[in-house]
């Protein structure tokens, strides 16, 4: 079960050269500044871009290799587009059914999980132009879903909303992450949705693959994080196993120790993301007691690397098998003779939950 | 009062617009998706032929439409040999010349209306599983609905108002080829002037009426 690509494109200033493979399930995100051929990548897979002699095998199907290329409407995927793709025509249910009647599937109906799931069943009989842009972008999600694809290409499909907007679709997005069972390419340039998302990361970077692999093995290198400025960070995956009513605060276990978060509502055993940016450790060689501070951790120094800016520095600690960033000035590390291997603790200044 | 040649001449005028209109449409749409579509050099040629007629004198395009069909024409040959006769001076003539005539009054609007759609349409479309044929009719031919009823419209007014082209190629045969403009002119020069009135006014109404339906169907005015 994986997804084998390999695609070879040159155009005016622009080249494109990918080979990798993915795994086939879960939601990987390819991320990049625009200009890096995430888009491309996508179309190509897609079949909306013809690559000549690229290759493409999606879990042991041929769609393109050699003389072989499958037009994209007899690929089995389903495709979101960065902007309200909804055909105007039609009602919601309208657009709903074209691509449901197209897959040969039974007679529409309202009852459909998908449906449910995407809260879209009270907007159906409406036309797209009656829809805001955040229902508009549900209902294209649900419109390539119900299709039954065995692939979802989702291309930045909240960079055309506001903040508010986007606020209003991720946790349905959660919601399919944690439900679909296919995988899900899923193209972002925002650090934000790649916490919230991301099982995999393919970073791209002017047409090249940069790195790629696990979030967490991706997000804690050390060359990566540079591009990524001021959200460089580390999501971790945790549990929570404490409430502190009178404090208003969770406590959240991950492998490493645990954190104590600001408590939004999570039910005790719930599996939860937490989000660490760098900017936000700072690093003590002795474990203090008398600070504002409520989460230090202790940590083993594993790496150094360079920040974008000469007075700054990152440093790489491993908590428990837990890797974590911590951005520090240079002077700071020079006067604490920081290097590989000795033993510090992390003072984590600010934790975000991620459901 | 119009009288029975009069009436003769409305109903062939009505009869040679008609169907005008729904030959340019069937052949027009195929050649407006081309030129929307293309990305050949020779399509820019080709939109320039299609064009021509908009800026011709209809004395120019009549005359060389009569010896293209004339017994020495390649046209004429061609009909001659399938046994068909000649063309010139014949209905059928008429109908070929008008649809030359006004070519361009279908096909641009058409091909606008598909230029406005773009490609993402028919892209969304082909994710969802339709083929080209299939959402070049479920959904490229419904979102150009406007410019369908322009170039419905302007197709049929523009048959309706040619002269030059029809006295060339249709001459001036009652109940064969004598339409409305050429009846007006005939009764002109027969100085029967409350007879052109009667026919003159109704091009008028029906003038307006073609403009005031057109504004309103056509897609910049489509507002909510």
């Amino acid at each position: 079960m994986t997804i084998e690509a390999r695609f070879k494109l040159s155009r005016s200033g622009f080249t494109l050269d990918v080979d990798f493979q993915l795994p086939g399930h879960g939601v990987t995100v390819l991320f990049g500044r625009s200009g890096s051929g995430k888009t491309t990548l996508l179309r190509a897979i897609a079949g909306l871009v013809r690559v000549p002699d690229g290759r493409l095998h999606v879990n042991g199907q041929v769609w393109q290799d050699g003389p072989v290329f499958l037009p994209t409407y007899k690929r089995p995927l389903g495709y979101v587009f960065q902007e309200s793709s909804l055909f105007p025509h039609l009602t919601v249910q309208g657009n709903i059914e074209f691509g449901w009647r197209r897959s040969g599937k039974a007679p529409f109906s309202a009852q459909e999980p998908i449906i449910q799931l995407l809260g879209i069943e009270g907007l159906l009989k409406r036309k797209p132009e009656y829809l805001s842009g955040g229902e508009r972008q549900r209902v294209a999600i649900a419109r390539a879903l119900m299709t039954r694809p065995r692939l979802l290409l989702m291309d930045e499909p909240l960079a055309a909303l506001d903040q508010e907007r986007k606020n209003e679709i991720l946790p349905y997005l959660e919601r399919l992450h944690e439900e679909l069972k296919i995988p899900v390419l899923y193209v972002s340039h925002s650090a934000e949705e790649v916490a919230r998302l991301a099982d995999s990361i393919v970073v791209l970077e002017q047409g090249q693959v940069l790195s790629s692999g696990l979030l967490s093995d991706v997000l804690s290198r050390l060359d990566l994080p540079i591009r990524m400025g001021e959200d460089a960070g580390v999501v971790l995956e945790a549990c929570v196993t404490a409430h502190d009513s009178q404090w208003h605060l969770v406590k959240v276990e991950f492998p490493g120790g645990s954190l104590w978060v600001r408590d939004t509502g999570v039910p005790m055993g719930r599996n939860v993301r937490v989000r660490i940016l760098a900017r936000d450790v700072s690093i003590a060689l002795d474990q203090i007691h008398r600070s504002s501070i409520l989460n230090t951790l202790p940590a083993r120094v594993t790496a150094m690397g360079d920040e974008s800016h000469p007075a700054l520095c990152l440093v790489r600690l491993d908590a428990g098998g837990v890797p974590l960033l911590a951005r520090l000035t240079k002077r700071s590390v020079a006067t604490l003779a920081l290097s590989p291997g000795m033993p510090v603790w992390a003072q984590i200044k600010a934790v975000a939950l991620i459901l | 009062m119009p009288d029975a040649s009069d009436a003769a001449a409305i109903w062939l005028t009505l009869k040679l617009a008609t169907l005008t209109t729904l030959a340019l449409l069937v052949l027009g749409t195929p050649l407006a998706w081309w030129l929307a579509h293309s990305r050949t050099w020779w399509k820019g040629p080709i939109r320039a032929i299609v064009t021509l007629p908009l800026v011709l004198p209809p004395s120019v395009l009549g005359f060389y439409l009569l010896l293209t069909m004339g017994p020495d024409g390649l046209l004429g040959r061609l009909t001659q040999s399938m046994g068909l006769g000649l063309l010139p001076f014949t209905f059928w003539g008429l109908l070929v010349a008008s649809m030359i005539y006004s070519l361009p009054f279908v096909v641009q609007p058409i091909e606008l209306a598909f230029e406005a759609i773009g490609n993402r349409p028919l892209e969304v479309a082909a994710t969802l599983g339709a083929s080209p044929l299939d959402a070049f009719f479920s959904i490229a031919l419904p979102l150009a609905r406007p410019g369908f009823y322009s170039a419905a419209t302007l197709g049929f007014a523009h048959t309706v108002g040619e002269f030059g082209v029809v006295l060339m190629i249709g001459g001036n045969i009652p109940e064969k080829t004598r339409v409305v403009s050429v009846q007006i002119y005939s009764h002109v020069e027969a100085l029967e002037y409350a007879q052109a009135h009667w026919l003159a006014g109704g091009m008028i109404a029906f003038a307006f009426l073609v403009m005031l339906l057109l504004h309103t169907f056509s897609p910049n005015q489509q507002r909510l």
